[in-house]
C-alpha cells in the first residue's frame, strides 16, 4: 500500500467519505432497482386486472380495444383530460397519505371518507363566515381548519383505540357513516344556502379570497395539487427523517418492542391517526376551495375508499402514493370517456381497482414468501 | 302525546317484530364472523361478501323465480369471495386485515358493474320473488310475542335455529373444539394432528356463506330490491356484534337482536313523523349505538389468541 492510500485511509473523515462515494453507485442502482421492482408489480397488477375486465367488456358485446383507447385518450391525451385527471388525484394523493401514515402506524384507518368531509366542512365554515381578507392568509386559515376537523374527527377513534380498545377499524366505518349524516344535516338545515328561490341542500359560497387559485386557464385543476405534492414531500420526511416518524414506523411494526423501547405507544398512535385524518381534512378542503366553492351533500364521490385502494396499491410510501393517485384519478377520467364512446358503464372501473388491489396484494405476499423462502435456504 | 304515540301495544308489537326482522342479517354474518374468528382468522370482508352475497341472491331469485335458488346463489357467492380470502390470508401468509380490507373493494367493484351491466339504471328497481311472511297459526296472534317471533319470513326462523345449531356445533362437537384449538394455539393443535389450514378454511368459506345469506336476507326478505348501498355498514356492524358477544352464539343472539331493535326504533320513530329530531340523527343512532357498544365492552381479554396472526409451518 502506498504512503498517499494510507494517508487517505487513516484520516478518518476522508477514508469514510472515499468508501462512500465508491458504494454510491452501487446504492444508487440499488435503489433505483428496488423502485423498479415496485413499478413492475404494479404495472403488472394493472396489466392483470386490465385482461380480466377486458373479457368481461368483451363477454358483454362491447369492443374492448376501443374501449380502452377511449379510456386512454378520455385521461391523458388532452390538456382538459390530464387536469381533470390531476383535479380527481389531488384528493386521493392527500387522503391516501394520511392512510399510508396510518397503516404504517398500526392503525387501520377506514374513516378517510368522514374524515374528508369534515374536512370539507371546515374548510367552508372558515371560507363562508370569516370576512374577505388576504387570499394567502384566508386559504392558509380554511387549511388549518381543514386539518383541524380531519384530525378531530379522527381522534376519536384513535383515542378510543387506544385507550379503550375499542376496534378501530369499526369506529372508524361507523364515523364514516356519522359523518355523512352530519354534513346531510346541516347543508339542509343550518348551513343551507337560503337566497335560492328553490333552496337546494347546499351552503352558500364562500368568499372569494377563500378560493384556490386555478392553475391553467380554462381548466379546473387548482393549487390544490400543489399542496398535495408538498404534503407528500412532508409525510416522507415526517417518515424517513424524523422521530416522530420513526416512532410511527415501530409502532406500527411491533408495539410490544416499541413499548419495550421507550415508546408512548397509545400517544404514537393516535397521533398517527390525527396526522391521518388530518390529511384527508386538508383533500377535504381542497376540493372545497379548490372545485365546488360551497359545501353539497355528496361531495365525495368515494374519494375515502378509494383512497384505500391508492395507498395499498403505492406499497404505503408517499411516491406510491402520488402515482397511484395518477392512475386512479386517470381512471375515474377516462371511465367517462369510455362509457361515452362505448357504452361501457363506469362501474367498470370500480371492478378494475378492486381487481388491481388484489392482484397487488398476491404478488407482494408472493414477493415476500419468496423472500423468506430464500432467508432460509 | 309522543309517548302516548309509542307506549302502545300494537307500536311495541311491531318495534319488537321489526327488531328480530332486522336482526337476522346481522344475526347470519355474525354467526359467520364467528367461525372465522374462533378459528384464528379475522374476516373484515363479510361487508363485500353481504354485499356480493345480496346481489348473488336477488340474480337467482330473480332469474329462476324461486327465492330459495336465490339462498343457494347467495351462498355460492359469499363462499366464492370468502375463498379469496382464505387463500390469501391462509395459504400465503397475508395480512388478514389487508386482505379483507381488499375484498371489500373488490366486491363494491365487482357488485356496482353487475349490477349496471345486468339491469342498467331503470327508473323503478326491479323486483323478484321475495320470501314471504309465514304467520305460524295461533301464535302469530299472541300480543307482543306473536309479533315477536311468529309472524316472519322464512329467513328469520332460520337464524333463530341457527343459533343453537351453531352452539352445539361449537361447544360440543368434535370439529368445534378444533375450531377453538385452532383458534388458540394453533401450534399445539398442529401437534395433536389437526390441519390448521384446512380448519380455518372451513371456518372461512362457511363464514362467507353465512355472510351471503346475510346479505340476500336484506336484498330477498327485508327489502325485495337490489342497490349498491344495500348493506350499509351492516358486515362491519356484526364484527362489533362478535366482538361485543364476547364470540360467543347465545350472547350473538342478544346482541343483534339489540341492534335489531335500535334500528327498528329509528325506523318507527320516523314514521310517527315527528319534527322536532331531524332524520338524520335518527339514521345515525344504529352507527352511534355500534361505537357505544364496542367501547362499553372493549379490550379484547376473550378473543381469541390466535386472531390475526398467520400460521406458519414449521419443519
Amino acid at each position: 500500500m502506498s504512503g498517499i492510500q494510507q494517508h487517505f485511509i487513516s484520516s478518518p473523515s476522508l477514508g469514510r467519505l472515499v468508501k462512500g462515494l465508491s458504494r454510491l453507485p452501487r446504492l444508487l442502482l440499488s435503489v433505483v432497482a428496488g423502485y423498479l421492482r415496485e413499478l413492475g408489480v404494479g404495472l403488472l397488477a394493472i396489466l392483470a386486472a386490465m385482461v380480466v375486465v377486458g373479457f368481461m367488456i368483451a363477454a358483454a358485446g362491447l369492443d374492448t380495444l376501443r374501449a380502452y383507447r377511449a379510456l386512454l385518450e378520455g385521461s391523458v391525451g388532452s390538456i382538459n383530460g390530464i387536469s381533470e385527471t390531476l383535479v380527481r388525484a389531488t384528493p386521493l394523493i392527500l387522503i391516501g397519505l394520511g392512510i399510508a401514515v396510518a397503516f404504517r402506524g398500526g392503525m387501520w384507518n377506514i374513516g378517510g371518507e368522514g374524515q374528508f368531509y369534515l374536512g370539507a366542512l371546515g374548510a367552508a365554515l372558515v371560507g363562508i363566515y370569516l370576512p374577505p381578507m388576504s387570499p394567502v392568509v384566508h386559504v392558509l386559515l380554511a387549511l388549518l381548519s381543514g386539518f383541524t376537523c380531519g384530525g378531530l374527527w379522527a381522534a376519536i377513534a384513535g383515542y378510543l383505540r387506544a385507550r379503550r380498545g375499542a376496534n378501530e377499524i369499526v369506529v372508524t366505518i361507523m364515523m364514516n357513516y356519522l359523518a355523512a349524516f352530519l354534513i346531510s344535516f346541516l347543508v339542509s338545515g343550518p348551513l343551507r344556502d337560503n337566497s335560492r328561490l328553490i333552496p337546494v341542500p347546499q351552503t352558500p359560497r364562500i368568499v372569494d379570497s377563500a378560493v384556490l387559485p386555478r392553475l391553467i386557464p380554462q381548466t379546473r385543476i387548482h393549487a390544490g395539487f400543489l399542496i398535495a405534492i408538498v404534503a407528500a414531500v412532508a409525510v416522507w420526511f415526517l417518515l424517513e427523517r424524523t422521530t416522530v416518524g420513526y416512532s410511527i414506523k415501530a409502532t406500527g411494526e411491533n408495539p410490544e418492542a416499541a413499548r419495550y423501547g421507550g415508546i408512548n405507544v397509545p400517544l404514537i398512535s393516535t397521533l398517527a391517526m390525527v396526522l391521518s385524518g388530518g390529511l384527508a381534512g386538508i383533500a377535504g378542503m381542497s376540493e372545497v376551495t379548490g372545485v365546488h366553492r360551497y359545501l353539497l351533500e355528496g361531495i365525495s364521490p368515494g374519494y375515502g375508499y378509494l383512497a384505500i385502494a391508492v395507498a395499498l396499491f403505492g406499497g404505503l410510501s408517499p411516491l406510491g402514493v402520488i402515482l397511484s393517485a395518477l392512475f386512479f384519478g386517470a381512471l375515474m377520467v377516462g371511465a367517462e370517456a369510455m362509457q361515452r364512446a362505448v357504452g361501457v358503464p363506469v362501474a367498470t372501473i370500480y371492478l378494475l381497482q378492486g381487481l388491481v388491489v388484489i392482484f397487488v396484494l398476491a404478488r407482494q405476499v408472493l414477493l415476500r414468501r419468496r423472500r423468506i423462502l430464500d432467508l432460509k435456504a | 302525546m309522543f309517548w302516548e304515540q309509542m307506549l302502545t301495544v300494537a307500536f311495541l308489537g311491531s318495534v319488537l317484530g321489526a327488531g328480530v326482522r332486522l336482526a337476522a342479517p346481522l344475526l347470519f354474518a355474525a354467526l359467520g364472523e364467528l367461525f372465522a374468528e374462533r378459528s384464528g382468522v379475522l374476516n373484515i370482508g363479510i361487508e363485500g361478501m353481504m354485499l356480493f352475497g345480496a346481489l348473488c341472491g336477488f340474480l337467482g331469485s330473480y332469474f329462476s323465480r324461486n327465492a330459495w335458488i336465490g339462498l343457494l346463489t347467495a351462498m355460492i357467492g359469499g363462499g366464492l369471495l370468502s375463498l379469496i380470502h382464505a387463500y390469501l390470508s391462509i395459504t400465503m401468509g397475508a395480512d388478514q386485515v389487508v386482505s379483507g380490507i381488499s375484498i371489500n373493494l373488490l366486491a363494491q367493484g365487482l357488485v356496482t358493474f353487475l349490477n349496471r351491466a345486468i339491469f342498467g339504471l331503470p327508473m323503478l328497481p326491479p323486483s323478484a320473488v321475495p320470501f314471504t311472511k309465514i304467520e305460524i297459526p295461533l301464535l302469530s296472534k299472541i300480543p307482543l310475542l306473536g309479533p315477536l317471533l311468529f309472524s316472519h319470513h322464512a329467513l328469520v326462523y332460520v337464524a333463530l335455529a341457527l343459533v343453537p345449531i351453531v352452539y352445539v356445533t361449537l361447544f360440543r362437537t368434535t370439529f368445534g373444539l378444533r375450531v377453538s384449538a385452532v383458534g388458540e394455539d394453533p401450534r399445539g393443535a398442529e401437534a395433536v394432528g389437526i390441519d390448521i389450514a384446512r380448519t380455518r378454511y372451513i371456518c372461512v368459506i362457511l363464514g362467507g356463506m353465512l355472510s351471503g345469506i346475510g346479505g340476500v336476507t336484506l336484498s330477498l326478505a327485508n327489502l325485495n330490491l337490489f342497490k349498491e348501498s344495500i348493506v350499509a355498514g351492516r358486515g362491519y356492524i356484526a364484527i362489533a356484534i362478535v366482538m361485543f358477544a364476547r364470540w360467543n352464539p347465545v350472547t350473538t343472539l342478544g346482541a343483534a337482536f339489540l341492534f335489531g331493535i335500535v334500528d327498528a326504533l329509528q325506523m318507527h320513530i320516523q314514521s310517527l313523523g315527528i319534527a322536532l329530531v331531524p332524520p338524520q340523527l335518527l339514521l345515525s343512532l344504529p352507527y352511534i349505538a355500534t361505537v357505544l357498544f364496542l367501547v362499553s365492552r372493549a379490550g379484547a381479554s376473550s378473543a381469541p389468541s390466535a386472531l390475526c396472526v398467520p400460521y406458519v409451518k414449521e419443519h
